[in-house]
């Protein structure tokens, strides 16, 4: 099982660009992902799923993924966050 | 003649008739379909031809507003092939039989509904987003074609009850004169789109925009956030002429925006500006700046779990300072507390950030902090014209620590044989009323000081900007504040220090006379506020804006203190 827990950074947390940089990212995978942000549960392949995490500045999300590419995804995803996004801090 | 008020969207005044947005009307018949394998492909045909039409508006957008307004025809995109949407639709027409109108209909609002619980403004827009696509799709889908609203003969004032981003689209720019929404926020659309253009806009105007006839004409004053409707003819003219004035000025201050602010009677005001990226450095360059009165550091520090590094921070500090060449830039050291999230830093949780560990007064506390930052300065500072300044200062022995901590720097760097500014200037910021009263003995430690004006005015009036219930109270023009202003000048002056002023205030045009007249040295803004700044400089005369300065401290609210200001720049 490939899932890790971390906070994120970005002043727009998973919404606008990141939300949709993160979506994009995750639908190059085969594997199912789902993001989890306290009780709310979402298909990280989903742009209105993870949008409606509401998962602002500051929270503390769950990314689990399951398939043949489970490990590389959650490899990409969790850099892509902590590269703020490709934008400089 | 009837006035309405709203939300300040975008700036700028436009008069002429109003002309109502209206929608096609969108009509969903829900019904049961016999061949649901067909209906799913009707509805793919119309998602494909929606995909098309959104890559179309995305250039158009691009082309006609700005990248931000083509992001959001980005966004629908995204959502259009979003597989959870897709396959809500999907077992409805497949499981429920529904035909493809109802089927998108049911899913979006579903999405929609569960955005707008949220309770943000941000998600709430999102939700109107899902709805605005919805609404293309279904136009498709019943074949309806696209209304010729855009379609305006005569400059207008756009009334709706809402903007959406494909509404706002598919507008004739060249005939719309500003945009008056009934409902809607400061951040919504409608008033992304309206600042890009640069054009007027007022929004949450309420429902009695709404019963507003065709043709009626109006008064849309975007920096006021009212609508005027029908308003008298003598009304018309004095707005008219007031805005051509305005058109005048501006155009006259964008073309002299590089030459100096020299007043009638030959007196030269250092016009500067606040930067804080060097992005905002070569803006300032170009809107006219003679130098850098504030340059913010804490964009270093955002957003990251790590402390930028002294090469990191001298990397950053030298390249802006480049760009001003031998004009003077003074950075301000570390401008933080309790209220922002800096992870690595562990600051502890405060009751009240604003009165707390913060500034000046955590950077004494952790040299770890302070050190490296005095260092990458002193290093950006060589053969430069750098000064430092310390924000938020309250005691003769915080600057004295804080210069002790500057030399032990500069001593280390030494040692270390990397260059160091010898002579760098060393000011401070005057943002705590105890500054101005003790402003004698601190004007013995420092070279400069710096007018700091929305901290000064908030913890003069004791009003939190932040708590919009006393943010009117934490007004720059109060004469409580003004006075400490005339106080703080006085005293360097006194004592041979010159004084400049980096709070909003300073590119204030109401307050440029007062400053002026109270010998305020060093002026520094926003740089899109400069040339006209340096415009309104140049009119002024120094006995005059003596006068006005005396009468303005004399004045009992800051409305009053305003409504002066106006009058005498009438007269001048």
């Amino acid at each position: 099982m490939n899932e890790i827990t971390m906070t994120l950074k970005h002043k727009s947390g998973l919404h606008a660009r990141p939300a949709a940089l993160f979506v994009q990212a995750a639908s190059r995978f085969k594997s199912k992902i789902n993001v989890r942000n306290g009780e709310r549960e979402a298909n990280a392949k989903s742009i209105m799923g993870v949008l409606s995490l509401g998962a602002n500045q500051g929270a503390v999300i769950t990314i689990h993924a399951e398939g043949e590419d489970a490990e590389q995804a959650i490899q990409q995803l969790v850099s892509l966050i902590e590269d703020n996004f490709g934008e400089s801090a | 003649m009837k006035k309405l008020s709203g939300i300040i969207a975008s700036q700028g005044i436009a008069i002429g008739p109003a002309s109502h947005f209206r929608r096609a009307d969108l009509k969903v018949e829900r019904q049961k379909v016999k061949d649901p394998a067909k209906e799913w492909e009707r509805l793919g045909e119309a998602l494909v031809r929606a995909g098309q039409e959104l890559d179309a508006v995305y250039t158009k957008a691009l082309a006609e507003t700005g990248a931000e307004t083509a992001a959001i025809f980005q966004a629908h995109g995204m959502m259009l092939e979003d597989p959870e949407l897709l396959e809500v639709m999907q077992k409805k027409i497949e499981g429920d039989h529904l035909n493809a109108e109802a089927a998108l209909t049911d899913a979006t609002e579903m999405y929609a509904q569960m955005l707008e619980a949220l309770e943000d403004e941000y998600l709430r827009a999102r939700a109107a987003d899902i709805r605005d696509l919805s609404a293309r799709v279904l136009r498709i889908l019943l074949g309806v074609i696209e209304s010729p609203i855009g379609r305006l003969k005569t400059p207008s004032i756009i009334l709706a009850k809402e903007l959406t981003p494909s509404d706002t689209i598919s507008l004739d720019k060249a005939m719309v004169l500003g945009f008056a929404t009934a409902e809607g926020g400061a951040t919504s659309h409608v008033a992304i789109l309206a600042r890009e253009l640069g054009l007027p806009a007022v929004v949450g105007l309420g429902m009695d925009l709404l019963d507003i006839p065709d043709g009626t004409p109006l008064i849309l004053n975007g920096s006021e956030g009212v609508l005027v409707v029908s308003p008298e003819e003598a009304t018309i003219a004095v707005e008219k002429n007031r805005l051509n004035a305005q058109k005048a000025t501006l155009a006259i201050a964008r073309q002299d925006a590089q030459k100096p602010a020299i007043s009638r009677d030959g007196q030269r005001f250092e016009v500067a500006a606040n930067i804080g990226s060097i992005e905002s450095a070569r803006a300032a360059l170009e809107a006219g700046a003679e130098g850098v009165g504030l340059l913010r550091t804490e964009f270093l520090y955002l957003e990251r779990d790590h402390m930028p590094d002294e090469e990191e921070q001298y990397q950053a500090y030298r390249a802006i300072v480049d760009v001003f060449g031998d004009l003077p830039v003074i950075l301000r050291t570390l401008d933080i507390g309790g209220d922002k999230e800096l992870p690595y830093l562990e600051l502890p949780r405060e009751l009240n950030p604003f009165m707390g560990l913060r500034a000046i007064r955590l950077c004494l506390a952790r040299p770890d902090l302070f050190k490296p930052q005095l260092k990458a300065a002193l290093r950006a500072g060589v053969d430069r014209n750098m000064k430092i300044m310390f924000p938020m200062v309250a005691t003769v022995a915080e600057v004295r620590a804080a210069r002790a901590i500057l030399e032990e720097c500069r001593a280390e760097l030494v040692a270390e044989g990397k260059p160091a500014a010898t002579h760098l200037e060393v000011g401070i910021m005057v943002e705590i009323p105890a500054a101005v009263v003790i402003a004698d003995q601190l004007a013995a430690v420092v070279d400069f000081f710096s007018i700091g004006t929305n901290d000064l005015s908030q913890y003069t009036m004791a009003a939190d900007r932040t708590n919009s219930q006393v943010s009117p109270l934490a007004d720059a023009f109060q004469p409580a504040v003004l006075r400490l202003i005339r106080d703080v000048i006085k005293t360097a002056h006194q004592h041979g220090k010159w004084v400049g002023m980096c709070g909003e205030l300073a590119g204030e045009p109401l307050a440029l006379p007062i400053l002026a007249g109270l010998g305020l040295d060093e002026f520094s803004m926003t740089p899109a506020v400069i040339p006209v700044a340096k415009q309104i400089l140049r009119g002024l005369s120094l006995p005059e804006a003596q006068k006005v300065a005396l009468a303005a401290l004399n004045e009992d609210s800051p409305e009053k203190v305003k409504s002066l200001v106006e009058g005498a720049q009438i007269a001048m």
